[in-house]
């Protein structure tokens, strides 16, 4: 059911497109204090490939989420090439977004967590943030947005034109020691992909720090329980 | 406040004017209490009789031959049973008015506020039974009727999908909204004058209950499937519409596992009894999150339904009114071509027994808080969403087919 030529924006296969692309700038300009959402699809054409594969061409809004309903809208444009599907390897994305250099109001803010977590005592551990009820704590904000960060790193990595992917919720959050001069967080996160509505589940470890930003070292997905309690562990 | 214990009111024909004149007040001056007055010979008096001047009084207009009946045997005991009531009225006002809408709620407290709202609008609310859960529990549906006898109606269902929390409490806010519309909102009071309302606020009971006890997550039934250790179906791809096509899986595990048949989840099974059985639904309407999405048929085919164009521009007059009041964006268009293909769909096989104005909604957010929407924005949601099914609402009573 591959469309080609121009696509209608508000339909799935542009909006999945779109959302690859909103993975891909997570991943070089989220933070604790700045995290993205999609807003619009203004614009969306698909074609194939020469070496197999389908290439999109977007024009779309995003949000800073962490800056509420109210923040402004930032208007992007991306190309996203889905290898065919044999290479079994992630999307590849182009971006350009206007003014996004501009936005660095959160530096202070940033600097300021990092200063109060990089020392050697600190372990912060957490669970289900939000939790049943939506509640996420002050403190543990801007730990969810580094996790749905990091978390962008799996997400785009997994992404096809057969997916659909959000983070649902951090199932854990464990501080591990301080490594060369990055806070280190392992997190157990819960994804969740809309065309199988499956959540899937994945522990991760991350390094973040004002200066290099988000790196993702290590990721584990984790089998969920048949019986699908509470995820293990 | 036993004054009166026992008081007969007796109703005495006059035959004589001069009893009235005179002798009647003259013999009994205290305790009479007269509740019709303006006399004449061809005209009944009404007469409140103290206990403990009872037998004289009848035994008075006995001699006399002034016929009467006794209209009431106990007014004490009439009063006191209207004291109860009105005081097991203020209360119900009250639990009612202090029901907690911008807060989720277990099973149990949303179906003692079922009641609550039942009991506080008789005339206009019944709760209807159309069967049990898997797990045996009961499936309520609140009907809204003004009268009549099995009008043409409108069904929304909330929480098929035991995760999407802000339908279940969004449900409950616009029953409420609906009972205390009626007769002040002109919209609400032309529809229900016409029309019948069936409101179910949790489809999937036995889903609903297992997020809180043990998977915030759940989203299926919690029926076992022989041969499987996992458990559930996904009621919204077990309906006969395309049953088994793509866009559902055969994998009992699955999150869209369609069931071993369609109709197999008692669930399901349940609506479309009652609404075959019932057999004058002019519209349904499925309430999901998230994704801010209102959808029409058809989810198993991307094939244009016959009635595309008018569903499509009801759908837009729908979500103008539901942006207008917060700005939340929402798209349409149809289940196929919006999310996904998806067989097995409720509104797909209402649209295909006849019922036209079938209609699914994605309620709030976009992904920030997907399924786990804070409940400060319940009623938000639920102001926004109600303007947006009013609309749909009104279309279809002035639209009949």
């Amino acid at each position: 059911m591959a469309s080609t030529g121009d696509l209608e924006p508000t339909h799935y296969p542009a909006r999945r497109a779109a959302t690859v692309a909103l993975h891909y700038l997570n991943t070089h300009h989220g933070s604790p204090f700045r995290v993205f959402g999609l807003q619009q699809v203004h614009k969306a054409s698909a074609e194939d490939v020469a070496a197999g594969g389908r290439k999109y061409k977007l024009d779309f809004s995003v949000t800073d989420w962490a800056s509420g309903s109210e923040g402004p809208a930032l208007r992007c444009s991306a190309d996203v090439l889905f290898p065919q599907t044999e290479r079994h390897s992630g999307p590849e994305v182009q971006l350009r977004c206007e003014a996004l250099q501009q936005i660095n109001r959160t530096a202070q803010e940033e600097h300021a967590f990092y200063q109060r977590y990089i020392s050697p005592d600190s372990a912060v551990s957490a669970r289900d943030i939000p939790d049943s009820y939506g509640n996420v704590s002050e403190e543990m904000q801007p730990f969810w947005r580094l996790a749905r960060v990091a978390a962008s790193f799996i997400m785009l990595r997994e992404s096809s034109e057969r997916t659909e992917f959000n983070m649902a919720q951090v199932a854990s959050v464990a501080q591990q020691g301080s490594s060369e001069e990055q806070l280190m967080l392992e997190f157990v996160v819960l994804l969740h992909d809309f065309p199988s509505q499956e959540i899937i589940q994945w522990k991760l470890l991350a390094s973040w720090s004002p200066d290099r930003g988000v790196r993702v070292l290590q990721t584990e997905w984790q089998p969920r329980c048949p019986h699908a309690t509470k995820p293990p562990n | 406040m036993r004054l009166y214990l026992a008081v007969f009111a007796l109703l005495a024909a006059v035959h004589c004017e001069e009893l009235f004149s005179g002798s009647w007040k003259r013999t009994w001056k205290s305790g009479l209490d007269f509740w019709t007055h303006g006399f004449s010979t061809e005209r009944p008096v009404d007469i409140r009789v103290p206990q403990s001047s009872l037998y004289a009084v009848k035994d008075f207009l006995k001699k006399n031959n002034i016929p009467f009946t006794v209209m009431i045997n106990d007014v004490q005991d009439l009063l006191d049973k209207e004291k109860a009531e009105m005081v097991g009225n203020a209360k119900m006002e009250r639990n009612t008015k202090s029901f907690n809408f911008a807060a989720y709620h277990d099973l149990e407290t949303l179906y003692s506020f079922m009641d609550t709202l039942v009991a506080s609008h008789p005339n206009l609310i019944s709760k209807v039974h159309i069967g049990n859960s898997y797990e045996n529990r009961p499936m309520y549906a609140l009907k809204f009727s003004t009268g009549g006898v099995s009008r043409p109606a409108i069904w929304v269902d909330a929480g098929i999908h035991s995760r999407e929390w802000v339908t279940q409490a969004s449900a409950a806010w616009i029953a409420n909204k609906i009972a205390s519309d009626y007769g002040v909102d002109p919209s609400v009071t032309s529809v229900l004058g016409q029309m019948d309302i069936y409101l179910m606020i949790v489809t999937n009971p036995d889903g609903y209950v297992f997020t809180h006890t043990n998977n915030r997550m759940w989203r299926k039934t919690r029926s076992v499937n022989s041969g499987s250790s996992c458990r559930g179906a996904d009621p919204n791809r077990n309906w006969d519409a395309g049953f088994g096509g793509p866009g559902a899986s055969k994998d009992p595990c699955s999150e869209s596992y369609h069931g071993p048949f369609a109709n197999s989840e008692v669930e399901v099974k349940n609506v479309v009894d009652f609404i075959t059985g019932h057999g004058n639904f002019k519209s349904f309407i499925s309430m999901h999150s998230y994704s801010q999405l209102l959808m029409y048929p058809y989810g198993y085919t991307c094939t244009d339904v016959p009635d595309k164009s008018e569903l499509h521009s009801v759908g837009t007059a729908a979500i103008e009114e539901l942006t207008s009041l917060y700005n939340t964006r929402y798209q349409v268009g149809s289940i196929c071509k919006i999310i996904y293909q998806a067989s097995g769909g409720s509104i797909d096989w209402t649209y295909n027994i006849g019922i036209k104005y079938s209609f699914a909604f994605e309620l709030r957010d976009t992904g920030f808080y997907g399924f786990l929407l804070p409940a400060n924005q319940i009623i938000p949601t639920a102001e926004e969403t109600w303007l947006g099914l009013k609309y749909i609402m009104q279309y279809v009573r002035n639209h009949p087919y």
